[in-house]
């Protein structure tokens, strides 16, 4: 134990460092989720707890099937690409249960301009406009049909 | 705002407390490497500084990730950061290289450094004093010469590996500015480097300001040789940071790309006066003057004195404007090149201007208790050779 006599101090210095370092790993232990880390830096079971919540949007496929009329409207026009949904909102409930639950219809005033309103943001080539100026003031569906709004393949109200 | 402004960036995310905390941990890194050099390269004439300089950083290292926990909120949240480290962010790995920075060099060297006055103090002081001392001995009262000496070995093998590891600290907060890629006006390899030799700028002016009000408070004659050689290297660091900002400005102007005219458009108004003149002009331009006159021409003692306290004073403005320059600057344009939005300081609030005052006084506090418990002052030094003057 002599020659250790004047580094005695040093060792000890280690130790607290040491307890700290245990400290530090038994509070890492209990505190973490258990499945922290399984998929990522996150805790992995959240992926069951999401996946078990209640879906809110049915998607695409589910609408055209009840409503073909609509779809091959849209499939025709200038709004092919978008969702049903990116305008009427999640409709799980309503798709499931078509009888009970019946969806709002958008309401046209801000469900177009929030597309289309004029933002020099927006790419040049995205078809956008100064509603007030353009509209004159009417709803946008009395000269857009919202599904096909475009004027060349047939989509005039 | 003026012109056209994505939405996100028309209210700056970055506020004044982003501004202070590089400039905290600036002046961390900068006062360590100060310290370092008497240590590692034996530099005999700043020796007066060595411990006033460690214990500064010391103040200032505790209270820099208060600025980052004032504006994220959720303080206790910032122990996830260690642990559940995420290895890909830059911001949550810097957690490590501050940890490492104050537990490891910092604390450490501070420990070793003052072992023989903290036995000393744990065998003449009593109550809640004594205590305190006791508990720091950790136990060990081994102050004999082979026990110091030993001591002092490993107190220098730490500074070496403290002298890389300031480097790091300060180069990180530069990296993370330097890294985002978006921001043209932070964009750049040169950024961790910029902010190291403006860390030490600022460091080594805020220890020569430390050392002098500090000896006039207790009315002991300031060591001149001590003072112009720190200034020496105050002014020799100052010409390498002033060089690199030139050459990044240079560099940008040259390539002119496509956010330049954006740039440079923001620098002559908004920027104006926060750029041009405070950091360029009063906070660059004339400490260097003054600086340089003083490694020209041989002024009295007292002169030298106030040449020093005044560039020391405005290096600290000057360094402060820049941080600002680069956090405010970075948010005040927007990435549409298009337009420009400005920013304004609250007072009472969360992170307005009178919490970050009171974090920019916290140090000097802490500092002062630091000093109660660990007083810096060596026996009297040999070098005293001028009567101390008026100030
Ligand atoms: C299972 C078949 C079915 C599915 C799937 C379905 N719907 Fe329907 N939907 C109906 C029926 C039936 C009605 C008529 C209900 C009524 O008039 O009471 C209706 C009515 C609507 C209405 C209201 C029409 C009005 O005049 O008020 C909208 C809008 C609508 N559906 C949109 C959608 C969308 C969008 C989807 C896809 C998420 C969808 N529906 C999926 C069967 C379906
Ligand atoms: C560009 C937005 C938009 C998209 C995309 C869209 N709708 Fe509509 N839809 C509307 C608006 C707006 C109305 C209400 C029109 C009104 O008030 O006269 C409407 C009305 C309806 C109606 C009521 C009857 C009618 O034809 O007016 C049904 C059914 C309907 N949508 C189904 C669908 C389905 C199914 C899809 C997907 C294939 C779809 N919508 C996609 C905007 C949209
Ligand atoms: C979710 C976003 C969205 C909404 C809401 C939306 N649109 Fe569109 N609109 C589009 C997209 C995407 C296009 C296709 C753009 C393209 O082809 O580049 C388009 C195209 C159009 C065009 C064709 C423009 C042309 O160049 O001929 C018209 C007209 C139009 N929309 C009108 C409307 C009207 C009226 C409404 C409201 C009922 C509406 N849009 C709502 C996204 C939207
Ligand atoms: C009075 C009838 C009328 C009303 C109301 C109207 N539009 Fe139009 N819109 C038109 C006509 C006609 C065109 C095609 C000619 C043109 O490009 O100006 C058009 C074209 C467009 C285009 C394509 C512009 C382009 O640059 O390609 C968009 C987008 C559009 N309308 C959106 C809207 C929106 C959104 C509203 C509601 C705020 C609206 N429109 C209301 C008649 C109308």
């Amino acid at each position: 134990m002599g020659e250790f006599k004047d580094i005695a101090h040093l060792i000890r210095l280690a130790g607290v460092f040491l307890l700290g370092l245990i400290f530090f790993l038994v509070f890492r232990s209990v505190t973490i989720p258990k499945s922290f880390g399984r998929y990522g830096p996150f805790r992995g079971a959240a992926l069951v707890e999401l996946s078990s919540r209640p879906l809110s949007f049915a998607g695409h496929a589910a609408c055209e099937n009840c409503h073909p009329d609509v779809a091959a409207l849209k499939a025709n026009g200038v709004h092919k690409s978008l969702n049903c949904e990116s305008c009427h909102g999640p409709l799980a409930k309503h798709a499931d249960d078509p009888g009970n639950v019946k969806p709002v219809l958008p309401d046209v005033a801000q469900l177009c301009i929030r597309c289309h309103s004029e933002n020099i943001a927006k790419p040049a080539g995205f078809p956008q406009v100064n509603a007030k100026e353009h509209s004159g003031g009417q709803a946008c569906n009395t000269c857009h049909q919202p599904h096909s709004p475009g004027f060349d393949a047939g989509g005039k109200k | 705002m003026e012109g056209f402004m994505y939405p996100n960036e028309v209210e700056l995310q970055w506020g004044i407390l982003i501004v202070l905390y590089p400039f905290l941990t600036g002046l961390v890194a900068g006062a360590f490497i100060l310290a370092s050099l008497e240590r590692v390269f034996r530099v005999e004439e700043v020796k007066p500084t060595y411990r006033l300089s460690l214990l500064t950083a010391l103040a200032f290292l505790i209270v820099a990730p208060l600025p980052l926990q004032l504006h994220l909120g959720h303080p206790e949240r910032s122990l996830e950061m260690y642990l559940t480290p995420h290895r890909s962010s830059a911001m949550a790995m810097f957690g490590f290289v501050y940890l490492w920075y104050l537990m490891a060099v910092l604390v450490v060297e501070i420990w070793l450094d003052y072992r023989r006055d903290i036995v000393r103090l744990a065998e003449s002081s009593r109550g809640v004093k004594g205590l305190l001392y006791r508990a720091l001995t950790l136990g060990s009262y081994n102050i004999s010469p082979a026990a110091l000496r030993i001591d002092d070995r490993v107190g220098w093998i730490i500074t070496l590996i403290g002298i890389p590891s300031a480097f790091l600290l300060h180069g990180y907060v530069g990296f993370i500015f330097g890294s985002v890629k978006a921001n043209p006006w932070w964009s750049t390899p040169l950024m961790p480097v910029v902010f190291l030799f403006s860390a030490m700028v600022s460091g080594i002016a805020l220890v020569l300001l430390m050392y002098m009000v500090t000896s006039a408070m207790r009315r002991v004659a300031v060591d001149m040789r001590c003072l112009d050689t720190i200034a020496k290297y105050l002014f020799y660091t100052f010409v390498i940071d002033f060089a690199l900002e030139m050459l990044d400005l240079i560099h940008r102007i040259y390539e002119s790309d496509e956010s330049f005219r954006s740039l440079d458009f923001m620098v002559h108004t908004r920027l104006f006066y926060s750029q041009i003149l405070i950091q360029i002009f009063l906070g660059t331009l004339a400490p260097l003057a003054l600086l340089s006159l003083t490694q020209m021409i041989t002024f009295p003692a007292a002169a030298r004195r106030r040449i020093y306290a005044i560039a020391s004073v405005l290096t600290l403005v000057g360094i402060f404007a820049m941080r600002w320059n680069v956090v405010i600057g970075g948010q005040l344009f927007s990435k549409s090149f298009l337009g420009y939005t400005t920013y304004k300081v609250g007072f009472v609030t969360r992170e307005g201007l009178l919490p970050a005052v009171a974090l920019m006084i916290l140090p000097f506090a802490i500092l002062y208790v630091l000093i109660k418990i660990l007083p810096p002052w060596q026996e009297e030094s040999p070098f005293v050779a001028e009567a101390h003057g008026d100030d």
